[in-house]
């Protein structure tokens, strides 16, 4: 269970871009997740209100977005869906494929409120 | 990957990034900012201090990883004796418990770190940061830092590592590279280790094995090892003699290496320019 720890590096991040910002309050913050990142979407829900607690983030709403697992083949040089554990290329079933998205582990946008005097 | 030259950014996930300008105005009236930064970064960066570390002294590291009782301590035991009258040798042990590890390398003239997580089931950068304080670098030509023994959390943090090798052993089951697809795709060498078990445990074959790393789009050698039979061993301390040389000549261009997990972002970017 490595996603509190996570939950405190996306909160630690969220906090230096609230200060760069100038922001009184963060609203919403947007993730994106693949499979292959080794983190769990749901355990980051659960971890998240407790390492935002207190913060600047405390109560902002958090989106995540599931990333697919998909492959480029280096053989045929087409893009194709993949799974986990089956990361070959859908048209021709080689193995030798580079991963084009479904390890994210990524904080994608911040909707914040500023301080009014920098409004 | 890093957050600062924007090789995160793939043709995967660029549509992530909104178009025209990163700051925009929401439907409620407030703003939001688009970042693409990897929630890692932090422990990234410090791994990336690491390596410039490791890579100043000319010290080769390697992450073992596996489950517990794979045999990642009975391995390091093995290659020390087989390395240390040629290679200077340092190793890092990571445990939630005990100073076992550490003592057991330590019994054999090696200097080891012993690093207790407490309820941390994984060793990040700034634990092996903190390690590295204990150790003179100096000297070194081989760094194995042991893991925690679990293949899920590890494979999700840098270390500043040059390559991660993942053990499997073979009471554990051909398909483990199926069910922890994370912890193997990260692997620059898979171990199948306690191969001379092959005998009375049948029903492990080293090709399924072997056809599950390669489903994860994984090149990486897959080795028969047993600590054992030394004649099984000499594949493994190949690879490290190996990577030990192409290192030290990395290091004299002033270059150096991640595992190989890592730079498929920066091509992949390089893909979609």
């Amino acid at each position: 269970m490595h996603e509190l720890s996570i939950c405190q590096a996306l909160i630690a991040q969220v906090e230096l871009l609230a200060r760069e910002q100038r922001a009184q309050r963060v609203l919403s913050l947007a993730l994106a997740v693949g499979p292959l990142s080794g983190v769990e979407a749901n355990l980051l829900r659960q971890a998240y209100p407790f390492a935002a607690a207190g913060t600047v983030a405390e109560g902002a709403e958090l989106a995540i977005e599931d990333r697919p697992i998909r492959v480029h083949c280096t053989s045929c040089g087409q893009d194709s869906d993949a799974t986990a554990n089956r990361l070959l290329c859908a048209c021709c079933g080689d193995w030798q494929t580079e991963l084009v998205s479904g390890d994210e582990l990524i904080l994608s946008r911040v909707e914040f409120e500023r301080e009014q005097a920098y409004v | 990957m890093c957050d600062t030259c924007g090789c995160n950014i793939t043709h995967g996930n660029q549509h992530l990034i909104a178009p025209g300008g990163k700051l925009q105005k929401t439907e409620r009236g407030s703003e939001a900012i688009g970042v693409l930064k990897n929630l890692l970064s932090e422990n990234d960066h410090t791994a990336a201090h690491n390596r410039e570390h490791f890579d100043r002294h000319g010290v080769f590291a390697v992450n073992l990883m596996s489950s517990p009782g794979a045999g990642k301590t009975s391995l390091l035991e093995a290659s020390v004796d087989a390395l240390r009258d040629r290679y200077r040798i340092a190793v890092i042990e990571g445990d939630l418990e005990t100073e076992n590890d550490a003592q057991r390398i330590r019994s054999r003239g090696v200097e080891a770190v012993q690093i207790t997580t407490g309820s941390a089931c994984h060793l990040d950068a700034h634990m092996v940061h903190d390690a590295l304080h204990q150790l003179k670098l100096e000297g070194i030509d081989i760094l194995f830092i042991e893991n925690v023994g679990n293949l899920v959390c590890p494979a999700s943090f840098d270390l500043g590592q040059h390559r991660n090798v993942t053990l499997l052993s073979v009471p554990e089951g051909d398909d483990k590279p199926s069910k922890y697809p994370v912890m193997f795709r990260a692997a620059d060498l898979v171990a199948l280790t306690k191969v001379d078990l092959l005998a009375v445990l049948d029903d492990f074959s080293t090709d399924r094995a072997l056809s599950n790393v390669r489903a994860l789009a994984n090149a990486a050698p897959v080795l028969e090892l047993s600590v054992k039979r030394d004649e099984t061993m000499e594949a493994w301390l190949a690879w490290l003699e190996q990577e030990v040389q192409q290192h030290r000549q990395r290091c004299q261009r002033g270059e150096t290496v991640r595992p190989r997990i890592q730079p498929d972002g920066a091509r992949l970017h390089a893909l979609a320019t």
